[in-house]
């Protein structure tokens, strides 16, 4: 369970943070221009010491949703065993956020996974490359105008003969 | 996916320095890589000076589909994720999906499913060490696994009619009750398996090959674990004394007795030691579990307009056809929330855990699957700096990777 007094010290020192519960789950809406500060904070002086898990939400086609992109950080305290759901809101066209990996080693492929699916752009991520797709893949398809069966990409990728290769 | 060169080799001047050093590819096709998976390994003779996994040729896009089936449909992709342990992603998929929509199931389910989702930790365990032992040359203990888990196959078999993809849960319930029949063979699955898991202790705990290929291979410390998302039998091979099962009970795990078995060396050997002492404490567990299921229905009531009716009531009642009827169509549904939530389960290989979406309809807005795979794969190029080549297949079996699972 989340401390309460983990949350009433962070909206103390960050007053735009925004915190909700739902089902047990603790949320703290966090802006992106402060997510590095509220991260080291809660990592160095709240003992979330671990990054469960990083992941994204496209709200194009959510009801009454008011930004596009909704990135959400999974923090674990590994000593208490409480859970802190971070989240943040970026839209287009400036998808760029601040990489995590300075404060978790483990963001890295996390990230990746995330600019591969959403095209959000992590700065000072070390080596942003895709990494489920192929590098010569140009959509990002966990997007919502992505369409379920594609684009047509499989069927335009480059055929390798034997003789060739 | 596919590299260009220029990342693996560096300028032309670096080359010079380093003409000794030589690239290997291995995989996406390799025995000993088990799935589809891709290492680029830059080495000075039999030394690993750097590893560049290569993944994603397995990616099938399930997050995407995960959006466009609904809830009791998702649960036969889950199946395909982790396909040596299927029964325990089907457990941990409804468990986010009955936190998302607030449904608390039965006693008797709780054990049910605790019942299955430790038989898959004993049937993943199994094959994990198996695995292991025969990249590192010991054939006849990987059929000792191998025996056991087609026991395994036949119960689950049995419980509901599919050895592999076995789709067991739904929301609010599971597919079939289990019967006298199955609550026999597991009896006797947990009066038989002591002696082949002592047989495999005795095989492979101190034969000096093996401990001299896995002792002291990659190593992980502490640290390293937490700062890279470990989790599950690698973080507690570490030192990591965190297991979902005693920090966040859920299911029935509070009603047994168990230990969480934890070494501090974080070297294969070690990861490989945790694994044969929780296939003990599983067993411990389903033991307890076995003997007290609790009376009463397996599925929520008819009522809660939440769980599938089972087919005879759906085949035999008018209201069983018609709750079924109404479930099954996309606008009369399931209720759920318009929120978020993520649930994780104690999955054999780590934290399986699934950030879902809900909109209001009966399939998810977004559903993000946690694959522990995908965060372990992540920490081989650091384990893996300094050994030889050989020691990559041992790693890589002590990590227990499923390219299902990583790739999705």
């Amino acid at each position: 369970m989340t401390d309460p007094a983990v949350i009433s010290a962070l909206t103390a020192a960050y007053p735009d943070v925004v915190t909700s519960e739902f089902r047990g789950d603790v949320r703290a809406m966090v802006p992106r221009e402060s997510l590095i500060a509220v991260m080291s904070r809660l990592r160095d002086e709240q003992g979330y010491d671990m990054l469960s898990d990083i992941t994204c939400v496209d709200y194009l086609r959510y009801r009454d949703a008011t930004d596009r992109f909704g990135l959400v950080y999974l923090l674990v305290n590994t000593t208490t065993a409480a859970r802190l759901t971070v989240r943040t809101f970026v839209n287009e066209p400036d998808l760029d956020v601040p990489s995590v990996v300075p404060l978790w080693p483990g963001a890295n492929w996390l990230e990746r996974e995330v600019w591969d699916m959403f095209g959000i752009r992590f700065t000072d991520h070390p080596d942003l490359r895709r990494i489920l797709l192929p590098e010569e893949f140009t959509a990002h398809p966990l997007r919502k105008d992505y369409p379920l069966q594609g684009r047509g990409e499989r069927h335009n990728f480059p055929v390798i003969r034997r003789a060739e290769a | 996916m596919p590299l260009a060169p220029s990342t693996l080799t560096g300028t032309s001047a670096d080359q010079a320095r380093e003409d000794y050093v030589w690239t290997l590819n291995f995989g996406p096709q390799h025995p000993a890589t088990h799935t589809t998976l891709r290492i680029v390994l830059k080495l000075d003779g039999e030394r690993v000076l750097g590893a560049l996994p290569d993944i994603g040729f397995l990616h099938s896009g399930f997050e995407k589909i995960g959006e466009h089936l609904d809830y009791n449909q998702y649960v036969t992709i889950t199946d395909r994720m982790n396909y040596i342990s299927p029964m325990a992603n089907n457990v941990a998929w409804h468990h986010a999906v009955e936190k998302l929509m607030g449904v608390e199931i039965t006693p008797r389910c709780k054990y049910v499913r605790t019942i299955v989702a430790e038989l898959a930790r004993i049937s993943d365990h199994l094959l994990c060490v198996g695995a292991m032992g025969l990249d590192t040359g010991a054939f006849t203990y990987f059929l000792y696994a191998f025996y056991q888990r087609e026991v395994l196959y036949n119960i689950f078999e049995t419980l509901c009619g599919a050895r592999f993809t076995n789709s067991y849960t739904r929301v609010g319930g599971a597919m079939h009750d289990i019967t006298p029949l199955v609550v026999e063979m597991i009896r006797t699955f947990v009066k038989d398996f002591p002696k082949t898991l002592r047989d495999m202790e005795r095989l492979l705990n101190r034969n000096r090959i093996f401990v001299d290929r896995t002792k002291g291979v990659g190593l992980l410390r502490r640290e390293e674990a937490i700062a890279g998302s470990a989790s599950g039998p690698i973080a507690r091979a570490s030192g990591v004394t965190r297991d979902l099962r005693k920090d966040e009970p859920y299911l029935s795990y509070a009603d047994f007795d168990f230990a969480v078995p934890c070494m501090t060396t974080g070297d294969c050997y070690a990861r490989y030691l945790v694994r044969m002492a929780e296939m003990w404490e599983s067993l411990k567990i389903v033991e307890q579990a076995v003997e007290n299921i609790p009376a009463g229905p397996i599925n929520v009531g008819v009522g809660d307009r939440a769980t599938l009716p089972q087919k005879e009531q759906v085949y035999q009642t008018i209201e069983g056809t018609i709750s079924h009827f109404e479930l099954v169509m996309s606008n009369r549904g399931m209720e759920v929330p318009s929120e978020e939530v993520y649930g994780a389960i104690e999955a054999p290989n780590g934290e399986l855990g699934f950030y879902i979406v809900g909109d209001g309809s009966d399939v998810a807005y977004r559903a993000r699957c946690r694959p522990p795979s995908f965060i372990h794969f992540a920490l081989f190029p650091q384990m893996i700096l300094g050994h030889t080549l050989s020691d990559v297949v041992a790693v890589l079996g002590s990590l227990n990777i499923i390219a299902a699972e990583l790739d999705r």
